[in-house]
């Protein structure tokens, strides 16, 4: 551990805190439907997208009729992606845009590729670089990675309206919010985003391969294509799948210490600053703050486990005689699979920020994290996207366990419980506990029939022994159901024994049942939060008493992170014994 | 529900147009005219043709020559050594030889892996036969890790500047240059930490032994 390493961690939090507050307050002001300074913009293209798509703005919607808007909307999506993937190399398709002539995957790989991105996991069995086509990587999974994001953001949306909602039994209308959500929020970012990585060194070209001739006689290919444009909304929208395999590792996509920060930031600016709009648009800005504290308290202990975790070095390393403590020159601790210019703060904080949220980028191998480093992740992902978590996810999560604790909260000195002025009654509660237990039931379900049956082993890889080969599949499940997308990534379910596809073929198994957990995993909770927005809306609001228990104050934050550990430690601990936790625990090599 | 399906067709479409296509179509045009150097990848030409990527890593290694005057081959791979007068990159694992840019990889090395040990012994002790000649008192102890792990992408251009400082020794008496000579020139070529505070310092290796070459082009 370096003093420059935790400097690199309190600056980042520093500078998230300071720029989330006003992009919570502006995106309050979006939501609300004022004007905001980029209305002299965007208003006109807005009134035409609504023309075009033909939707009236000003019709409200309830739970059903929003959540089935939702629905085909992204079944549209689905469809349309998975027959975009599959004919990545049809006749009528110019070579321009597949300069490589990659051919499409099978349809099993294309299944869960689809399933992933629509759901804004972004699991990736296919490897950027050697698959797609760079028309695939544009109209297809860009697209998705900006969809899903907003899909994402106006679930959260909704449910805001529905707690403070008055009378009016309307959450909003989906297409005005997702219309907004893009314009307004998504592309400015976006765009500037995008640049700002060019600037630093990130790709952005329609090239074929280069051929290099290296200084020593050999030659080098090098990749290429239009990483930057899809780098910045992969980051911005939560989704993390990366233009190349190895994803934010890679040096045209992380150029360097800086671009690392940028990214990371572009990451956790929408999820923190959303908190600050719920602060907003319930009209009690302590509200937000009590949930930043709790998310940032526990996203802090995350980072500083895995730091020092890592710091430390792994007892393959110590096995082999190599010194792990920093020494002039050099930062030492656990640097396998990760790269020089991030060091190990610079992974470990990576690595932190997208496994809290449901980013799932990666600059580092998780595979090659520490037992403990690599428990971090597991844990954050037990926490199922509470922790900031995915855009507009990450906030309708957390609000779903705010429920739950006030809940609790209410059994424990005997009260109704209350909300915002609202009664809490049997049917939220139902519902949102079941929205809570979704996630869990599919990740251990998943787990369980992968590594207990002979389908579901084929896809451990070779050097998966032991509990190593346990952790990547509980880590391909959890991952996927909660719509994350980072991986131990030894773990397979795509044998391509040539670039370009020829003679690849998937693993159904671990394809199909990864692509049905994201898609089960998305789209219950949101139905089920929508459920819960519907249930709220039409409550009548009684001013706060004496005797009603605040959701504002320490004492909440302290019970909120109780009742979230408790959760993921119930749901989950024992399946983390079985892997991390053992390796972190001994030496013992395997 | 006909209505729903009628918008999300028709919006499916319009939206994949603008930010699947107008979207990326219009950063590649803004980068491309206001930063073509680092859009296209940093290309780095020597001599008139292409030796790499500035940002992408690359194998110092030459190609062993066989008893037949050609280059020997193993499976499909040509046989390969570092060329000690260069500074030599981080070990990496990509397919189809090191540093392969056009398909990066993930080692996925667990921690309680025997092979992740196997591998790092070996990589020691390849580093401590290349460097020991010209660093007497080189210690295991002493390797920094970089010089062992492979990196996340297998194609990082960086090494750490205690690993550069090692191999300066091997470096200056290959080519007959003084130690301090060398040493300026990796300090030269050590980019410092992101903004002053984040990340590690790190050498750029292609970079450093481009700078050597013109180094001996001049005196010449």
């Amino acid at each position: 551990m370096t003093f420059f390493g935790w400097l690199t961690i309190v600056l980042f939090v520093v500078i998230l805190s300071a720029l989330a507050v006003p992009l919570g307050s502006y995106m309050a002001k979006v939501y609300s439907g004022e004007r905001v300074f980029l209305s002299p913009l965007f208003a006109g293209p807005e009134r035409l997208l609504y023309k075009v798509l033909r939707v009236d703005p000003e019709r409200g919607q309830d739970w059903k009729s929003y959540a089935k808007s939702l629905l085909i909307f992204s079944l549209a999506g689905w469809l349309l992606l998975y027959v975009i993937l599959r004919t990545q190399d049809a006749f009528f398709v110019p070579h321009a845009v597949n300069p490589l002539g990659y051919h499409s995957a099978p349809w099993n790989v294309t299944f869960n590729t689809v399933s992933s991105f629509v759901t804004n996991t972004n699991w990736q069995f296919y490897s950027g670089d050697t698959t797609m086509s760079y028309l695939s990587q544009m109209i297809g999974l860009t697209v998705q990675n900006w969809l899903s994001a907003g899909v994402g953001i106006v679930v959260a949306v909704a449910l805001i309206r529905g707690i403070i909602g008055r009378s009016p039994k309307s959450l909003g209308n989906f297409w005005k919010d997702l219309v907004r959500t893009i314009l307004y929020v998504l592309a400015p970012i976006s765009v500037i985003g995008a640049l700002v990585l060019v600037s630093q060194g990130v790709i952005q070209n329609l090239s074929t391969y280069l051929t290099a001739h290296t200084l020593t006689g050999l030659t080098q290919s090098i990749a290429m294509g239009p990483a930057a444009s899809q780098l910045s909304i992969k980051m911005l929208g939560t989704n993390g799948g990366g233009f190349f395999n190895v994803n934010s590792a890679h040096p045209f996509e992380n150029p360097t210490a800086f671009t690392n920060l940028f990214e990371m930031l572009l990451v956790l600016i929408i999820p923190a600053a959303l908190v600050f709009t719920y602060g907003r648009m319930t009209g009690n800005r302590r509200q937000g703050y009590a949930i930043y504290a709790t998310m940032m308290v526990m996203f802090l202990g995350a980072v500083v486990v895995a730091y020092v975790a890592e710091a430390h070095g792994s007892p393959a390393q110590h096995a082999a005689g190599l010194h792990t403590h920093a020494i002039s020159g050099s930062g030492g601790g656990n640097m396998e699979g990760k790269e020089q210019r991030f060091g190990i703060a610079g992974s470990a904080l990576f690595d932190v920020v997208t496994t809290v949220t449901s980013c799932g980028a990666v600059n580092s191998a998780i595979e090659s994290f520490t037992g403990i480093g690599g428990a971090v992740p597991f844990a954050n992902m037990s926490a199922s996207e509470t922790i900031f978590g995915g855009v507009g996810t990450g906030l309708y999560s957390i609000l779903l366990y705010v429920l739950l604790a006030v809940f609790i909260g209410g059994l424990m000195v005997g009260r109704t419980p209350e909300w915002l002025g609202k009664k809490l009654e049997a049917k939220e509660i139902k519902l949102a506990g079941l929205a809570i237990l979704i996630t869990p039931l599919a990740a251990l379900f998943a787990t369980a029939l992968a590594t207990a049956t002979r389908a579901g082993r084929a896809s451990i890889s070779e050097l998966g022994k032991g509990p190593q080969g346990f952790s990547e599949s509980f880590y391909a499940y959890l991952s996927q159901a909660n719509n994350n997308g980072s991986a131990f990534a030894g773990y397979t379910g795509f044998i391509q024994p040539n670039a370009g596809n020829v003679g690849s073929h998937g693993v159904t198994f671990a394809d199909v049942l990864g692509g049905l957990v994201m898609l089960f995993a998305r789209f219950g909770p949101i139905v089920l939060t929508l459920a819960v927005a519907g249930a709220l809306v039409g409550k009548r609001v009684t001013p706060a008493g004496l005797g009603t228990m605040r959701t504002d104050n320490t004492t909440f934050v302290v019970l909120l992170i109780g009742v979230i550990i408790l959760v993921g430690a119930l749901t989950f601990f024992p399946a983390l014994l079985l892997g991390p936790i053992v390796q972190g625990l001994t030496g013992h090599l395997y | 529900m006909r209505r729903d399906i009628v918008t999300s067709a028709i919006g499916i479409v319009v939206l994949t147009v603008l930010l699947g296509l107008a979207y990326p179509l219009l950063i590649t045009g803004v980068s491309q005219v206001a930063f073509p150097g680092n859009a296209n990848g940093q290309k780095i030409f020597a001599g008139g043709k292409l030796v790499g990527s500035k940002i992408i890593g690359q194998s110092f290694a030459k190609p062993v020559i066989g008893k037949d005057g050609k280059p020997e081959e193993k499976e499909e791979e040509l046989v390969t050594e570092p060329d000690p007068s260069y500074f030599q990159s981080r070990p990496s694992a990509t397919e189809g030889g090191a540093y392969n840019a056009a398909a990066s990889t993930f080692s996925n090395r667990g921690p309680n892996d025997k092979v992740t040990e196997e591998e790092d012994a070996e990589n020691i002790k390849a580093y401590l036969e290349l460097e020991r000649p010209y660093d007497p008192g080189l210690t295991t102890a002493q390797i920094p890790v970089d010089a062992v792990n492979t990196s996340a992408s297998n194609l990082d251009p960086e090494i750490s500047p205690a690993n550069a400082r090692i191999q300066a020794h091997r470096v200056a008496a290959k080519r007959g240059l003084s130690l301090s000579a060398v040493d300026s020139l990796v300090a030269k070529y050590t980019d410092s930490r992101g903004l002053g505070f984040s990340g590690e310092p790190g050498v750029n290796v292609l970079e450093l032994n481009l700078a050597l070459d013109r180094l001996k082009g001049a005196k010449s």
